[in-house]
């Protein structure tokens, strides 16, 4: 009589492993890149104009006869950093504000819950934009509107998941037994969440370089010689008849480093 | 009730959001404000210390920050935007001209991804685990991963200039909204249809579906009766929350597009520095989310009324 029909999950584990090799090409490409044919991103040769693929420049020049290869290469460290650094921040401080407001409750809780639903009805680029705006220096601004708009998923996850583990029976006795917060937060809190954050650190990440690529692309983000993934797909559109494989480059890897991460975070509750 | 009053909070609050932001960026702009501000009303050939000053003096961008931030959200609370630093025409006329041409882009966009998504995602969800199903979660975690922008310029690459069947960008016409809504409900149509797959795939496994079929309704029978109206609760909630991803991609696409709406708007406001008009637009945006959600809210209880006990 048990005729259960399997929802078939996405094979996590394949998935995952699968996610994880595509990022791990694409940051093992940027940084031994660069070493295995040493070159320079901002060098121009104007002769060399959208020719092909050299052993200096293995993906040909772009529209300045400047090596492709190794502007893709610095374009895939500066997003990935950012990215990170932001991710990292806004992880640290969803953690530490959620858990806080989960235990303390009230007004606290409150107060940092208001905060956070008003910042989910804002669109994360008009925030980065307006930071930006604030902010002197690009990266600097871009990895503070970044934290701004990605701590609130890590604030709500950690809250949630606090929420729930310290109204379970194990904490009442953990905290009978006479253990700290500090305890309970270690044994009790942090496992149940540390799996949530990893997922939720892969989308960041994701949404991060995405932020960066889509504002570089309408040209309101990094400033031009800086090699950048949107803003090379930008410079280089124009010259696609002339040049297709300069402008797939960095279409691709983006698309690579995406998905990947997208895989890598695994497929979220609905 | 309790709902409305968790929305109406939200809405205040992001009011008070944006002006804080907006007030934030009108004090620490880099450079002078007074200048950049000169510049997008004169030209840039034709400032000069004189009509900088003029300006400052007009828009009153020197003197003590918490009076200065108290009126402006007084401001803002009473709704009043004030006038574009650079064209000077009130920021709410600005808006209402351009907020039309973004809704209909979203609304074609919305409507567009519905049609694509929901129906295969219920298709994939009616059996789990089938050649549909897996495709579609193929093809749907590829579209995911691919941001607004990069559609944007894939379906010009391959509409507009190798096959020449659409126009790159204008604005007017029936055909130029295909390639910008395309653009912007494709990865809206990817999540669209992996929400309604797994909740068709989760109410199919129900025993009262199971139930409906035994008493010999046929499976579109129990799919029209039983199968919808469960499955529209998830999916227009989901609807609510990407009205955020929507509009960031409204913003991207309409720059790419050259789409004279709020978005484009936004980020001209945003490179010359024209303070009101970012607030404006950024308030617009942001109290229509909350709108549309408490709109879904108060729909989604009438479609589901276990929901509003």
């Amino acid at each position: 009589m048990t005729d259960v029909v399997m929802i078939p999950r996405p094979a996590g584990h394949a998935t995952r492993c699968t996610g994880g090799v595509l990022v791990a090409a694409v940051l093992i490409f940027s940084l031994i890149g660069p070493l295995a044919v040493p070159g320079d991103p901002f060098a121009q040769s104007l002769m060399k104009a959208l020719s092909g693929a050299e052993p200096g420049a293995p993906l040909g020049y772009d529209h300045l006869g400047r090596s492709i290869f190794h502007r893709l290469a610095h374009a895939l460290r500066l997003s990935p950093a950012i990215a990170i650094a932001a991710v990292l921040t806004a992880g640290l401080g969803g953690l530490v504000l959620g858990t806080w407001a989960a235990a303390r409750g009230g007004w606290t809780d409150r107060i940092l819950t208001t905060l956070a639903d008003a910042l989910l009805a804002l669109p994360g680029l008009l925030l980065v934009l307006i930071v930006l705006a604030i902010v002197p220096g690009t990266a600097l601004g871009f990895w503070a509107g970044l934290s701004l708009v990605l701590w609130v998923e890590f604030f709500r996850l950690s809250r949630a998941a606090t929420h729930e583990v310290l109204a379970s029976p194990a904490v009442q006795a953990t905290r009978l037994l006479g253990f700290g917060p500090t305890y309970v937060f270690r044994t009790h809190i942090w496992p149940e969440i540390a799996p949530m954050m990893l997922t939720a650190a892969a989308f960041g990440t994701a949404t991060a370089i995405m932020v960066i690529a889509a504002l570089g692309f309408v040209h309101v983000g990094m400033r031009a010689p800086t090699p950048e993934l949107g803003l090379m797909m930008v410079e280089l559109l124009p010259y696609w008849r002339e040049a297709p494989m300069a402008l797939l480059s960095p279409v691709i890897a983006t698309f690579a480093l995406l998905l990947g991460l997208t895989l890598l975070a695994g497929s979220r509750e609905t | 009730m309790n709902t409305l009053m968790t929305r109406a909070i939200q809405a205040l609050m992001v009011a008070v959001l944006i002006g804080a932001a907006t007030f934030a960026m009108m004090r620490a702009l880099p450079g002078d404000a007074a200048y950049r501000i000169a510049a997008g009303r004169y030209g840039y050939d034709n400032v000069d210390t004189a009509a900088a000053d003029a300006v400052r003096d007009e828009l009153g961008l020197g003197g003590p920050a918490l009076p200065a931030f108290l009126g402006w959200l007084g401001d803002l609370l009473r709704l009043d935007f004030g006038t574009s630093l650079v064209t000077g025409q009130p920021v709410i006329e600005e808006i209402g001209h351009q907020l039309g041409a973004s809704m209909a882009l979203a609304g074609v966009a919305v409507l567009l991804s519905l049609i694509l998504g929901p129906p295969l995602g219920i298709l994939a969800g009616l059996r789990p685990g089938g050649v549909l199903d897996r495709v579609l979660l193929v093809v749907s975690t590829g579209l995911k991963a691919v941001p607004q922008f990069l559609m944007a310029l894939i379906l010009i690459l391959i509409l507009s200039v190798q096959f020449r069947l659409l126009p790159a960008a204008g604005h007017g016409e029936a055909r130029h909204f295909i390639l910008p809504a395309l653009a912007l409900a494709l990865g809206l149509a990817a999540v669209n249809a992996r929400i309604a797959r797994d909740a068709m795939a989760r109410i199919g496994a129900m025993p009262f579906y199971s139930f409906a079929q035994w008493m010999g309704l046929s499976p579109r029978q129990t799919l029209w009766r039983h199968g919808l109206r469960n499955v529209s609760v998830p999916l227009l909630t989901y609807l609510g929350l990407q009205f955020v991803t929507l509009v960031e991609g409204v913003v991207v696409v309409e720059a790419v597009f050259g789409w004279p709406g709020i978005g484009h708007a936004l980020v001209h406001a945003i490179f010359s520095r024209d303070v009101p008009m970012v607030q404006g637009t950024a308030l617009c945006l942001g109290l229509s989310f909350v709108l549309i959600n408490t709109l879904i809210d108060l729909v989604t209880q009438r479609i589901d009324p276990r929901r509003a006990a």
